[in-house]
């Protein structure tokens, strides 16, 4: 049974989004870091990037497969955490603590489309 | 099996080299040193040790003797001293004997269809015939240079006539270019010949290509390369393509769809003929990966089921080695509409692997008209043998007949035990593992593919061993978690593999 951080809201695509006034902090569940396995690379947008929902931003790397991180708002990146490329199992150790990037957003109502912790746990159920 | 993980570079002592010859011989030939003897040695370290007399190093000084960049002090060097190599190669010095015990005992690490069972799904691991190699070894044929006059090569330029209308008879396709050298080269041809087809007609936009979710990985990677959009059609609760999920997706900017046949679940798409009538309708193209040809030889030609461009992996379907044996093939075949468009010439010097090509023809003259037919009704008889005598003690996600391969979803009672770990057991057994994780339709697939050439004997063993694993990982499962516990090499951290990659002796 994976764990699901109640604080947060999450797409469908299996990313979290932590809401910080106008900025996205974005990384993926624990049920997508155990489907994934042992990930071994974290592919990220460049700062200043602009992202938009429903689009891919980079991609997750495992020893089983690959599988592209989809953009859950839309926005400029502002910050990435540049830790995973060196150490890209921290995402697998703790995935609410191993943010990826953060996003400006464009459009806070967006976040009207994510869902939160229990409907999130229905989809993972 | 001997283990042994040396590296050649291990072995190396200062000066050591393969053979020597006397003295009179090496004066005699001034022209030519024997490579592997008479040369000065760079050491290691960056010496020079010249073996023999100041003499023959005088004859053999590499400046006088190679014409490549490796000697900066040559009068009249090819090439721009600026890419003089500032360092001696750092190559190993070895004798003969310890050259040939190092080879001999890697190999003897190795895994091929030569030494046993190897169900690898998607890849036809089928039995290389020897007879093959003797027709490729022919001096007439080993002995050929890209460069021989024409009148020379006849013989060559024949055999590519006859594997043309070979191709073309077992495939229905009209004419076939051999140029491509592998699968994935060939799709990626065959794109392009899509879009030549489209620019031609001034249909410019067409720039998306449809595949299935269950398709190669080969097919949009080929697609991206070719500067092509792709856009993702779902299978149904049956495995094949949803026809009504494929409707909406098909219009003016369609280039063609991709599709293997059977599918990789090794499923007959049954509904062809509506989806090539759909595609066709739109304006698109039907692009066959050949990759699953082999259940349909003498059954069903893709050209019979409204394809336009297709590849052939003759490593696979006709008996040619790969997976580390040697190069692949992979011709592109054509309909009449798109032939204008093939390359010209089709057969030039230095393209495609003749030596492959040739093989495969000597397997398709050796089976004949006849015996062809049955190769791919054999195949699908063990896929489906392997399946039925499976399918209590393995999940079987779609329980249909299946062509020359098929798909469990790990174990029926699993008890924590993986597909991986399964997979990893029957190296133990002495089986090449089948292929894992793919299609990703299921979390844990497990992809069997036989090939007509094993014997009841061979399948009746590995459904034995099959059977025995699931019965292990019952009663302990930690035996199958750290599985292989008989090869050289046991479970390998890929984790770290893939982490932390180590890509270069130092």
């Amino acid at each position: 049974m994976s764990k699901i951080a109640e604080d947060l809201l999450y797409s469908e695509s299996h990313e979290w989004v932590k809401v910080d006034g106008n900025v996205a902090i974005i990384g993926v569940s624990d049920f997508a870091q155990g489907e994934m396995g042992d990930i071994t690379y974290v592919e990220m947008p460049d700062l200043d990037d602009e992202i938009s929902a429903g689009d891919d931003f980079g991609a997750l790397e495992s020893v089983k497969t690959s599988s592209e991180l989809v953009a859950p708002v839309s926005g400029k990146v502002i910050a990435r955490n540049d830790v995973l490329e060196d150490e890209p199992e921290r995402i697998n150790e703790d995935p609410y603590g191993a943010w990826i990037i953060k996003v400006e957003m464009a459009d806070k109502s967006e976040l009207d489309a994510l869902l939160n912790a229990s409907a999130y746990a229905e989809l993972v159920k | 099996m001997k283990y042994y993980d040396k590296l050649i570079f291990e072995l190396s002592k200062p000066g050591r080299i393969g053979f020597s010859l006397p003295d009179s011989i090496c004066r005699a030939s001034e022209a030519v040193a024997p490579a592997g003897a008479c040369r000065p040695r760079q050491g290691r370290g960056g010496t020079t040790s010249v073996v023999g007399s100041e003499e023959i190093g005088e004859f053999c000084d590499p400046a006088k003797l190679t014409d490549s960049c490796d000697s900066p002090r040559g009068e009249q060097p090819r090439c721009k001293a600026v890419i003089w190599r500032e360092a001696p190669l750092d190559l190993p010095e070895v004798s003969e004997v310890d050259v040939v015990r190092h080879y001999t005992n890697l190999s003897q690490m190795n895994f091929g269809v030569d030494t046993g069972f190897y169900p690898l799904g998607s890849c036809t691991m089928k039995y290389n015939p020897k007879i093959n190699e003797e027709i490729a070894n022919l001096p007439g044929f080993a002995g050929l240079h890209p460069l021989q006059p024409e009148s020379t090569t006849k013989g060559a330029l024949e055999v590519y006539v006859g594997m043309d209308k070979a191709l073309a008879a077992i495939t229905g396709m009209k004419h076939f270019t051999f140029l491509p050298c592998a699968g994935a080269h060939g799709e990626l041809t065959g794109l392009m010949l899509m879009r030549e087809y489209h620019m031609s007609r001034g249909d410019l936009a067409r720039t998306k290509v449809i595949v299935p979710d269950s398709a190669h990985g080969t097919n949009p990677a080929s697609a991206a390369v070719c500067g092509l959009d792709i856009v993702v059609v779902k299978s149904g609760e049956n495995g094949l393509v949803d026809v009504e999920a494929l409707k909406p997706l098909l219009g003016p900017d369609i280039a063609g769809i991709m599709l293997t046949n059977p599918n990789t679940l090794g499923l007959f798409e049954r509904d062809i003929k509506q989806i090539a009538e759909l595609v066709h309708a739109c304006g698109g193209l039907l692009y066959y990966d050949g990759a699953n040809m082999n259940p349909l030889l003498g059954v069903v030609r893709p050209g019979d089921m409204g394809f336009d461009i297709m590849h052939l992996n003759l490593h696979k379907t006709f008996s040619t080695p790969h997976g580390g044996g040697g190069p692949g093939a992979g011709p592109v075949g054509v309909s009449d509409k798109v032939l204008p468009f093939l390359h010209i010439p089709r057969v030039s010097g230095f393209h495609g692997n003749f030596g492959v090509i040739l093989r495969a023809y000597a397997y398709i003259l050796m089976l004949g008209r006849e015996h062809i037919k049955l190769a791919g009704k054999l195949a699908t008889l063990g896929a489906n043998y392997i399946k039925e005598s499976l399918k209590d003690c393995y999940k079987l996600p779609i329980p249909t007949v299946c062509k020359h391969e098929f798909v469990f979803d790990g174990l029926l009672d699993d008890n924590g035990v993986s597909t991986l770990d399964v997979a990893k057991r029957l190296l133990d057994y002495g089986f090449h593992a089948p292929t894992i994780y793919f299609p990703l339709l299921f979390h844990q697939a497990i992809m069997i593919e036989p090939t007509e050439t094993e014997s009841l004997e061979t399948l009746d063993a590995f459904i034995a061993v099959m059977r025995k694993i699931a019965e292990e990982a019952k009663a302990d499962p930690e035996l199958l978690h750290g599985a292989p516990h008989n090869t050289p090499i046991g479970r390998p951290d890929e984790t770290t593999a893939a982490r932390q990659p180590v890509l270069k002796y130092e």
